[in-house]
């Protein structure tokens, strides 16, 4: 038997006997998680025949038997603001190896009617609330992580923002593994309802507080109803031994736009699905992404944008950065449904290589069956500007400072359009720091 | 005005060099002394921005024969950073367009380079804008600029000043200007040339690299150099720019062939 095939059945076991100590819960959710561990048992984990699948070799996954952590670790204060800097500015909403933990969270200055709760509470008090929710985005049957997550689930994040109402402040949810134990999982879990009109920022931060070796698997879902704008930041810093997978699966509903800022900059083999549903007409969605490797990471970014109805706008910049032997993946779909006319999408993907032994695959892929639409797409792969570079040496700084400064000029486009300004200024000193060179001072 | 005694800042003798593969320097002498400044004037392609990028050591250029020596030293043994810090300083031709790094970021971080390297004190965020706005008045460049991306979007005459505001921050002893007055209308050329000659002293010396007579009535050369077919063929006063703005270079070309 193969590790792909032993691993699956390592979770599969490990389900059976996770769900038959909890007797006590809705039977819908109890069917939720029945049918998602059995759709991932039919899949298993997927293998690079799969085209989905193609640069992205789950085996050093796979050879780990990744285990639920147990314990509830002593986190101090201190030394989760080190890694999720800067947690000042927001409403802060903590879970420590997949668990929530309100003494380390921080929900101040919340808007009238907006609530941000533990989905384990929620679940336990009233599960009513997210019975219609939970899991009606994101596809079992195409994503197997997705699913295994679901099998899983137990605690996450559900953010409901009422009708009208304007987030005062950024909601910054932070998942932080202790590595306390080596080879955990946790399986992160984030439902945000913006509600019609509703306005506001979301962070979903994941983060790791020791370099122990360990597995994210995150799903994210979010409905953003008519006419509201929400802001959405995904991040991923964690130590670079982590394996990282996350689904994102959102549903844009007329007129109401979404904006998501995907930031990769650590984990050692990271695959994250990002997916847009423009569900009623006038939908829009921008979509930026960056990740910088080094070493021997993999960073695979999958997008999809479905176009279902007329009028729908979507723009996406994915830009990668990687040096070392660090590998880059981006496929990029878009799917434009027959009727979705006066569809405008727009697709970039330039790639930054560092050294000679980086590598990156770009596949923007277009799927149009309407034909009043505009759509356009691109990708890049290139090395740092000699010019660029021989100009900055011209005065005075020194080659390093120089790359970084190009480098960081690259990564701009990206940071610097995040709807919460701070977190790019923080997430600029940390990329000179994961690409190698200390930052010299934060751009101004 | 230097005198004979003055010690040379710059000896260039005999130098050969490639550019793109291609043989563009052909046996170069040049003598500058503190205080002076020189023009060096040529035809299209006569290995002019060669001539800059040797001095300022850009890579893709390959000095194959001669030597350049700077206050006595090996100027060809620098790195380009070790030269900008030493004091010499090239205003580009074609100042170079960098997205998403920002025009105040980079001169603060080259001026404090450079300020290390002398063992001044480097500038902190606050001195760094008093000075640049300073500055940025004498030529008569809009402030909104510094906030702005390196050059990105910058017009021709944006572009042109923005490299004699790093000029005036950077204080060079030895600056190289390559066509600087090329693309500019005759007011960005007088508020260039003012920042130029605001800039000269006994201390430093210039060299003014351009097509044509235009800019030299606005920064008066000591010394005027043609430089045709990769080799200096005529030297004079300020006079010769006059008589090539008359003559044209066909005259001289035709002796540099072969």
């Amino acid at each position: 038997m193969g590790a792909l095939e032993t691993a699956r059945d390592h979770y599969v076991a490990r389900h059976a006997a996770w769900a038959a100590a909890r007797p006590d819960e809705p039977a819908w959710l109890a069917r939720l998680r029945r049918e998602a561990a059995a759709s991932f048992a039919a899949t298993g984990l997927p293998h690079t025949r799969l085209e989905e699948w193609r640069y992205t070799n789950l085996t050093p996954l796979a050879r780990v038997p990744f285990e639920l952590a147990t314990g509830s670790p002593e986190i101090s204060r201190e030394a989760l603001e080190q890694v999720s800097f800067p947690v000042y500015a927001c409403s802060v909403f903590v879970f420590v190896d997949g668990i929530h933990r309100p003494e380390l969270s921080a929900p101040r200055a919340l808007s009238a009617g907006v609530r941000v709760l533990s989905l384990a509470e929620l679940l336990a008090s009233e599960p009513e609330r997210v019975e219609a929710e939970l899991g009606c985005l994101v596809d079992p049957k195409l994503h197997p992580f997705a699913a295994l997550n679901t099998a899983f689930l137990d605690d996450g994040a559900v953010l409901l923002v009422p009708r009208g109402v304007r987030l005062s402040q950024p909601i910054h949810v932070v998942f932080a593994s202790s590595g306390a134990e080596p080879d955990r999982v946790r399986h992160p879990r984030v439902l945000v309802v913006a509600g019609p009109e509703s306005r506001g920022e979301v962070i979903v931060d994941h983060v790791d507080l020791a370099p122990a070796r360990g597995f994210t698997n995150a799903v994210i879902e979010v409905r953003v109803e008519r006419g509201a704008e929400l802001g959405l930041i995904l991040v991923q810093r964690e130590a670079d031994r982590t394996f990282h997978v996350s689904n994102l699966a959102a549903r844009v509903e007329r007129d109401a736009r979404l904006s998501a800022h995907t930031v990769t900059l650590g984990g050692s083999l990271v695959r994250n699905d990002a997916s847009v549903l423009l569900a009623e007409e006038g939908a829009s969605c921008r979509l930026d992404g960056l990740f910088a490797g080094n070493g021997e990471q993999l960073l695979d970014h999958h997008t999809l944008i479905d176009h279902a109805m007329p009028h729908g706008e979507s723009r996406q910049l994915y830009k990668g950065i990687l040096g070392g032997a660090a590998r880059g993946v981006f496929r990029g779909r878009v799917i434009v449904r027959p009727g979705a006319q006066r569809t405008d999408a727009e697709q970039s993907n330039p790639n930054l290589l560092l050294s000679p032994g980086a590598e990156v695959d770009s596949k923007p892929q277009l799927e149009i069956h309407a034909d009043d639409v505009r759509c356009r797409h691109g990708s890049s792969i290139g090395r740092l500007d000699e010019d660029a570079l021989f100009y900055l040496r011209a005065r005075g700084l020194d080659e390093g400072e120089a790359r970084d400064l190009l480098t960081r000029g690259f990564a701009a486009e990206v940071l610097d359009a995040l709807p919460v300004a701070a977190l790019g200024t923080a997430l600029t000193a940390l990329l000179a720091t994961r690409l190698g060179r200390p930052a010299e001072g934060a751009r101004p | 005005m230097a005198t004979e005694g003055t010690r040379p800042m710059l000896e260039i003798r005999n130098l050969h060099a490639l550019a793109g593969g291609m043989s563009i320097l052909h046996g170069i002498d040049l003598l500058v002394r503190a205080g002076e400044v020189h023009a060096v004037m040529g035809p299209n392609a006569s290995g002019k921005s060669t001539l800059s990028n040797v001095l300022a050591g850009r890579p893709s250029v390959e000095v194959t024969q001669g030597e350049v020596l700077f206050e006595g030293r090996d100027l060809l043994a620098l790195s380009p950073e070790e030269r900008a810090r030493e004091g010499i300083f090239l205003a580009f031709q074609y100042p170079v367009e960098i997205p998403g790094v920002s025009n105040s970021y980079f001169l603060k971080a080259a001026l404090n380079a450079i300020r290390k390297h002398r063992g001044e004190p480097e500038l902190d965020a606050m001195e760094f804008l008093q000075l640049a706005r300073e500055k940025m008045k004498l030529v008569e460049m809009d402030e909104k600029l510094l906030h702005r991306s390196i050059n990105e979007g910058f017009s021709g005459g944006e572009k042109k000043r923005n490299e004699i505001l790093q000029m005036t921050l950077l204080e060079p002893r030895l600056a190289i200007l390559d066509e600087t007055d090329s693309g500019l209308d005759i007011d960005a050329l007088r508020i260039v040339a003012g920042g130029v000659n605001a800039l000269r002293g006994p201390q430093r010396a210039m060299i003014v690299i351009t097509h044509y007579q235009r800019l030299l009535d606005y920064i008066v050369p000591d010394r005027v150099h043609v430089l045709a077919g990769g080799r200096i063929v005529r030297s004079g006063g300020k006079e010769l720019a006059h008589e090539l703005e008359r003559r044209g270079y066909g005259w001289l070309e035709a002796g540099a062939a072969g």
